[in-house]
C-alpha cells in the first residue's frame, strides 16, 4: 500500500522538452513509471525519445492518454499558470517542482485550486515516489526501497537524507512526499499526516521541518490529537540567525516567530520522537518502533 | 530585497498614498537646501531629520560617535536641519534591529514636520496559514507589531485579502471603523487602505507597512514612516524596484553571490559550508555546530548548478578570513554528483586550498563523482554520511 500514487498513476509531465523535464522524465521511465504524455504549447504531435507523445495543451493530454497525474517542469515565471492549467483539465494530482515562483503568483494559483478537486504537491519541492511504482519528480530513485515509513519533508535533500538512512536500516518507505519549501504551497503537513495516518501500510512516519512558519506546530497539534503511529521529527535551521532567509522563501525567523526551539518543542508536547541530529532519523525511526 | 524608507515612501506616492513633503539628502548641503524648500512649502520651520537604513528602531537607536543622539530628529529651521545632517551623515547608527555594529548612514531624509493627532499601525504581508494577503491594523502606532501581538492581540485587526477579487471597500471600512475613528477621516482611512493593498499585490512585496501612520490635527490620513520588502523571485518583473537598491546596506559576499544565483548568507563561525539544498544546507549547520564548531556561512548551491557555479561558491567560501574547515555536503537528486566534483576540483585548481575539506557526495551520477574526486589527487578527504563528515571536518580544523 502507499498514498497518493502507484501503479496505477499516468504521469503526464508539463515542460517535458525543457532540459531539466527531459532528464527526469528519463529517470522516471527508467524507475518505471508510467509516463503517458507530455505537454510542451508548439511541440504537439511530436514524440518525447520517440516514445512518449507530445500535446500543446494539458487538456489534450489527459482527454486522449487518460493521465491522472502531472509533474511541473516550467520556470518560475509560467509555473503558477502550469498548475491552473492542470487543475481546468481536471488532473487530481499535481506535482510543481519549480523553484523561485514568486509568492503572488502562487496566492493565485492557490486561490484558483479551491473547489476544483485537484490536488497540488509543491512548488519548490522534490515531488513524490512510492518506490518500485511510481516516481514524480527529481530525487535519485535508487536511494528508496519498498517498506514501513511514511516520509514527509519541507525540504527536498535533507528527504533523500532520510529516506537513505531508512533503507539503510532495513525500513524502507511506503510513500516519501516532499511539500516544499515556498511559504505558500498546495498539500501540507497535516494533509500527509492525515493520508499516512489512514494508510495501513504505513507503521511510523517521519516529518521533516524547518524553520519559518507555523506548519511543524499545526502538525504537532494533528499528531496529538489523530496520530497513534509513531513519528519523528527533525527541524533544520536550530543554527540559524532571525531575519535572514535561509535559502527557501519560507524558511525566515522573523518576529520571534518560526524558530526551531518553538517547533520542537510543539512536537515533543504532541509525543513525537525527535531526531537531534540530521543523521540520526533512521536510527530514532527504529527505536521508536522499540 | 529591502528599500529605504524614503523610496518606500516615493512609491507609496506614486500609488496614490498620501506621505508628507520629503527630500532625501546624501550631504549637509542637500540636507540644507532641502530644508529650505520644504520651509518655504509650508511655511513652517519645523522638519525633522531621519536616518535612512534598513533598520526598524531609528528614533530610539543611537550614534556609536554621538551616543546621546537618536537616529531621527526634530529641528527648527534649514540651518539647524543642515547641522542635524552632518552629525548623522557618516555615522554609525546602532538599533534594536541592526545589532551591536550598527549600520553607516549614508543618506537622511528631510521631512515637513506634522502636527500629529494620533499614531496608527497598518500593514499587508503574507498569511501563510491562508495563502492570502492580510491587512492588519491597530491603534497602537509606532509599536512593534510583533510586541502589540503579544501583548495585547485583540488590538490587532486583520481582513484577509481574497486575491480574485481583491481588497473590498467594506472590509477597508471594518477597519477604518474598527479603529475607532468617524466620519471623514474614517474616509480617508478606508482610501489610504484600499491603495495600501493595491500597492502591496502590484509590486509583489512581501512586507508593505505604515508605522506610524499618522492623523493630523486637520484630518488628514499620511503615511508617516514606510518600510517597504519585496518579493525576491518576482523582482524580475520590477527593473524599477531592482534598481532602488542600497550595495551599502548589503554584505559584499551575500551580493557576490547573488549574481551566480547562489543562496548565501555569511555567519560567525569558521567551517565554510557548500551544500545542495536550503534544508540540507541548515541541516548541515546544525550538525556542525552537534560536534562542537560553528558554520562559517550558509550556502545553497540549488538545483541546477554548473561547474562555473560550484567554482564561485567555492571561491565564495574560501574568501572568508576566519575559514579554518570546509565541508562539502551534496545530496543529488536534480544536482549531479559528477558536476560538484568537477566544480570542486577546478576551484582547488584555481584557488588553491589553505584548509581542510572534506567531501561527502551521495546521489544522482554518485560513483563517476566519487571517482573524479578519487582520480584528482587532490588532498581531500571523503566522508561516507553526514554525520561522518562533520565530525571529520571539525577534527581536521581543530
Amino acid at each position: 500500500m502507499s498514498v497518493l500514487v502507484d501503479n496505477d498513476t499516468k504521469l503526464l509531465v508539463q515542460g517535458i522538452t525543457g532540459k531539466t523535464g527531459a532528464f527526469h522524465t528519463r529517470q522516471s521511465l527508467e524507475y518505471g513509471t508510467s509516463v503517458v504524455a507530455g505537454v510542451t504549447p508548439g511541440k504537439g504531435g511530436e514524440r518525447f525519445d520517440d516514445k512518449v507523445p507530445i500535446f500543446d495543451t494539458v487538456a489534450d493530454a489527459v482527454a486522449q492518454t487518460g493521465a491522472n497525474a502531472s509533474v511541473i517542469f516550467v520556470p518560475p515565471p509560467f509555473a503558477a499558470d502550469a498548475i491552473m492549467e492542470a487543475a481546468d483539465a481536471g488532473v487530481p494530482l499535481v506535482v510543481c517542482i519549480t523553484e523561485g515562483i514568486p509568492v503572488g503568483d502562487m496566492v493565485t494559483a492557490r486561490r484558483y485550486l479551491e473547489g476544483r478537486g485537484s490536488r497540488l504537491i509543491g512548488p519548490n519541492c522534490p515531488g513524490i515516489i512510492t518506490p518500485n511504482q511510481c516516481r514524480i519528480g527529481i530525487m535519485p530513485g535508487y536511494i528508496h526501497t519498498p517498506g514501513r515509513v511514511g516520509v514527509v519533508s519541507r525540504s527536498g535533500t535533507l528527504t533523500y537524507e532520510a529516506v537513505h538512512q531508512l533503507t539503510s536500516l532495513g525500513l524502507g518507505q511506503t510513500t516519501a512526499i516532499g511539500i516544499g519549501g515556498d511559504p505558500v504551497n498546495g498539500t501540507n503537513f497535516v494533509d500527509c499526516l492525515k493520508l499516512f495516518n489512514d494508510d495501513p501500510a504505513t507503521e511510523g512516519i517521519v516529518m521533516i521541518g524547518e524553520i519559518g512558519g507555523s506548519a511543524e506546530e499545526d502538525g504537532a497539534a494533528f499528531i496529538k490529537a489523530h496520530v497513534d503511529k509513531p513519528v519523528v521529527s527533525f527541524i533544520a535551521g536550530t543554527t540559524a540567525p532571525p531575519g535572514k532567509r535561509m535559502g527557501h522563501a519560507g524558511a525566515i525567523i522573523s518576529g520571534g516567530k518560526g524558530t526551531a526551539e518553538a517547533k520542537l518543542a510543539a512536537l515533543r508536547e504532541a509525543g513525537v520522537h525527535i531526531a537531534e541530529t540530521p543523521s540520526d532519523i533512521g536510527s530514532t525511526m527504529v527505536q521508536a518502533f522499540g | 530585497m529591502k528599500i529605504h524608507e524614503y523610496q518606500g515612501k516615493a512609491l507609496l506616492a506614486a500609488e496614490g498614498v498620501p506621505v508628507p513633503l520629503s527630500q532625501v539628502a546624501f550631504d549637509a548641503a542637500e540636507a540644507h537646501k532641502a530644508a529650505v524648500d520644504i520651509i518655504a512649502k509650508t511655511g513652517s520651520e519645523v522638519v525633522v531629520v531621519k536616518s535612512q537604513i534598513h533598520a526598524g528602531g531609528r528614533g530610539k537607536g543611537r550614534f556609536k560617535e554621538h551616543p546621546d543622539l537618536g537616529g531621527v530628529k526634530v529641528v527648527k529651521g534649514a540651518d539647524a536641519a543642515k547641522a542635524m545632517a552632518e552629525q548623522m551623515l557618516g555615522s554609525t547608527l546602532v538599533t534594536i534591529q541592526t545589532g551591536p555594529e550598527g549600520k553607516r548612514v549614508g543618506r537622511v531624509l528631510i521631512e515637513q514636520g506634522m502636527d500629529i493627532a494620533s499614531e496608527l499601525y497598518v500593514a499587508a504581508t503574507l498569511d501563510r496559514a491562508t495563502g492570502r494577503t492580510v491587512l492588519m491594523a491597530s491603534t497602537e502606532g509606532g509599536m512593534e507589531i510583533e510586541v502589540v501581538a503579544e501583548e495585547s492581540p485583540e488590538k490587532i485587526l486583520k481582513e484577509s485579502i481574497d486575491p480574485a477579487v481583491g481588497l473590498q471597500g467594506f472590509q477597508a471600512r471594518k477597519i477604518a471603523y474598527g479603529l475607532g475613528l468617524t466620519d471623514k477621516v474614517a474616509k480617508r482611512m478606508a482610501k489610504f487602505l484600499g491603495k495600501l493593498a493595491g500597492a502591496y499585490t502590484r509590486l509583489d512585496c512581501s512586507l508593505l507597512e505604515v508605522n506610524p501612520l499618522v492623523i493630523t490635527g486637520a484630518g488628514e490620513v499620511l503615511a508617516l514612516d514606510a518600510k517597504a520588502t519585496f518579493d525576491d523571485n518576482a523582482l524580475y518583473r520590477h527593473p524599477n524596484v531592482e534598481e532602488l537598491r542600497d550595495a551599502e546596506e548589503e554584505d559584499p559576499a551575500e551580493l557576490e553571490a547573488k549574481k551566480f544565483d547562489l543562496s548565501y548568507v555569511n555567519l560567525d563561525g569558521t567551517i565554510g559550508c557548500m551544500v545542495n539544498g536550503a534544508g540540507l544546507a541548515m541541516a548541515t549547520m546544525d550538525i556542525i555546530k552537534v560536534f562542537g564548531a560553528e558554520p562559517a556561512n550558509f550556502l545553497d548551491v540549488g538545483g541546477g548548478a554548473t561547474v562555473e557555479r560550484v567554482t564561485a561558491a567555492f571561491k565564495l567560501i574560501t574568501r572568508d578570513p576566519k575559514l579554518e574547515g570546509i565541508l562539502v555536503n551534496i545530496f543529488g537528486g536534480i544536482m549531479k554528483c559528477d558536476v560538484i566534483a568537477e566544480g570542486v576540483v577546478a576551484a582547488v585548481k584555481e584557488v588553491g586550498l589553505k584548509v581542510p575539506l572534506v567531501v561527502r557526495l551521495e546521489g544522482t551520477n554518485v560513483e563517476q563523482g566519487r571517482t573524479l574526486l578519487e582520480q584528482s589527487g587532490l588532498p581531500l578527504t571523503t566522508a561516507s554520511s553526514l554525520r561522518d563528515a562533520a565530525k571529520k571536518i571539525v577534527e581536521l580544523a581543530k
